[in-house]
């Protein structure tokens, strides 16, 4: 290295959620070196969380999706580098490649690049009217779509139906379209949600209008002049369409780590900390996975695990170990409707209810054996925040007391 | 166009011109302003654009809602009596000249 260059600081390729985060973090942490920001959209870091709803709906303008203005990044001294996409990471040089041929050296390095739509491999797939949700670009093709839609009265057709492609149908509902959500499995949100709440969510969509096919086989999607006209269900039935939206999940974006060498499975593997195999390189949010103590691995997406995996990676990189052992939350908004999701059901073998599921608001409790594993909250922001803090100190409630409503689940919090 | 002062935990006044209509979280990120995340991109479910509302204007904005109250039950710091989330408040032209001020920290 020449004596002129600058030392080497922080590269964070990645500039969404995660890769923000991680930048704020470490100079929060007082890293006083350099930090480059990597991002291969035109835009600065954005709030995807609007885009499947309000930015659908075209209730808000591309500058209100903003999430930090540029002069702010400046005065951070965070070098945000929009439209820069990188080739390849070189752990022997500590070097980040440019595809423009350019090459950034690093003292310590963040993969925080997402993922990406998993697409659908039928004839028909590539028609220029079938269309995934990830970007601010995605989200305004699709915006347009149902403007299209509306115009010429077609219908708009959702291969999937998990959060995302259970948003955009609602969205498409409250702007008076007609919706077909097409889903492979017996029942929605099958791997977020246990069998209960994945029917009264069906029950909600259809009784907005929704038509909904489970346990759904797609043959093929059929196309004139390389649009979309029509969803062909392997037993026949054709379900006309001006829009397919598809909405089966994503692939975490690990290849540049995969290349570089480093484990990935399912997503770049991390521990606990974001850290990475190499002590120089952290990894966060919806590219990594993370394996447990026990061994297991855990893949989440959400703005919750990109920003609490962000603070990690910052942290390591500093020489800290924090680990991201806060329960994990999760949202969705759809029809008016806010569920509200905290910790994880895996391995729950008992539901309780606490309220109404035909009411206002409800809450699911799900117990493995005495022990509180998750809770879910339709329209019951109190009973989500309760939960959060019952769930991180360990503590649960007896499924009595859970299903209760006239008892504080609060008082058992401030209890200890 | 709605002048809003946001006080940044350093005490460094800035002020912005935002559009009615926009949420004083999207008016501050927007702007410039540190101190204030919007995690949940304006959803009322992260609690990280709390914020500290000229106590003498307090009732000029419309109240807060259940979930914006409950969620306030869960900021970083210290809750007030005019602790607000700034997703939730919509720039209006009756409350030009608001002085918003922003906590030591939301995470």
């Amino acid at each position: 290295m020449s004596e002129s260059a600058a030392q080497p600081g922080i590269v964070i390729v990645g500039a969404g959620q995660a890769g923000l985060q991680a930048a704020e973090s470490l100079r929060a942490g007082g890293y006083q070196g350099s930090i480059t920001l990597l991002g291969d959209e035109h835009h600065g870091p954005y709030h995807r969380p609007p885009l499947s709803k309000a930015w659908l709906a075209g209730e808000v303008e591309a500058s209100q999706l903003v999430m930090r203005a540029p002069e702010l990044l400046a005065r951070k001294g965070i070098d945000l580098r929009t439209d820069t996409r990188v080739a390849a990471i070189d752990r022997g040089g500590r070097l980040v490649q440019l595809a423009d041929g350019t090459a950034l050296p690093y003292a310590g390095l963040v993969i925080a690049t997402g993922a990406t739509p998993r697409l659908l491999s039928l004839p028909g797939a590539d028609a220029a009217n079938v269309l995934a949700l990830r970007s601010r670009e995605d989200g305004a093709a699709i915006s347009d779509a149902f403007v299209h839609c509306r115009a010429h009265n077609r219908p708009v057709v959702v291969i999937g139906g998990g959060f995302i492609g259970l948003e955009v149908a609602a969205t498409a509902r409250k702007l008076g379209l007609s919706v077909t959500v097409l889903e492979a499995a017996p029942r929605l949100l099958a791997r977020a949600l246990t069998p209960r709440l994945s029917d009264w969510f069906a029950d909600l969509h259809r009784g907005h209008g929704v038509q909904l096919v489970l346990g759904a086989r797609i043959g093929h999607i059929e196309t004139e002049g390389g649009y979309a006209t029509a969803v062909l269900a392997a037993d026949g039935t054709r379900y006309p369409a001006g829009l397919v939206v598809v909405g089966i999940g994503v692939t975490a974006n690990d290849r540049l780590a995969r290349v570089a060498g480093l484990e990935c499975d399912r997503g770049i593997v991390v521990d606990d900390c974001a850290r990475t195999a190499d002590p120089l390189i952290a990894a966060a949010g919806d590219c990594t996975a993370r394996r447990l103590p026990d061994g297991g691995m855990l893949r989440l997406e959400s703005v919750n695990n990109a920003t609490e995996q962000a603070k990690s990676a910052a942290a390591a990189l500093l020489g800290q170990a924090r680990a991201f052992t806060g329960t994990p939350w999760f949202w969705s908004d759809q029809f008016g409707w806010k569920l509200q999701m905290a910790g994880l059901a895996a391995g729950a073998d008992r539901v309780v209810l606490r309220g109404d599921m035909q009411g206002a608001s409800f809450s699911l409790y799900h117990f493995q054996g005495d022990t509180l594993r998750s809770v879910d909250s339709l329209n019951a922001a109190r009973d989500h925040l309760t939960a959060r803090k019952l769930l991180d100190a360990g503590l649960s409630p007896t499924p009595a007391q859970a299903a209760d409503r006239a008892f504080d689940l609060g008082g058992l919090v401030a209890k200890t | 166009m709605v002048d809003i002062v946001f006080v940044e935990p350093s005490g460094n006044r800035v002020a912005v011109n935002i559009n009615e209509g926009w949420s004083l979280m999207q008016g501050a990120t927007t702007g410039g302003v540190d101190g204030i995340l919007g995690e949940c991109g304006g959803s009322c479910a992260c609690a990280t654009c709390h914020c500290y509302v000229d106590e003498d204007r307090l009732g000029e904005l419309p109240a807060a809602g259940e979930s914006e109250l409950d969620m306030l039950d869960n900021v970083a710091a210290e809750r007030r009596p005019n602790s607000r989330l700034a997703c939730q408040i919509k720039a209006t032209a009756a409350l030009a000249g608001l002085v918003v001020t922003l906590p030591d920290t939301q995470e």
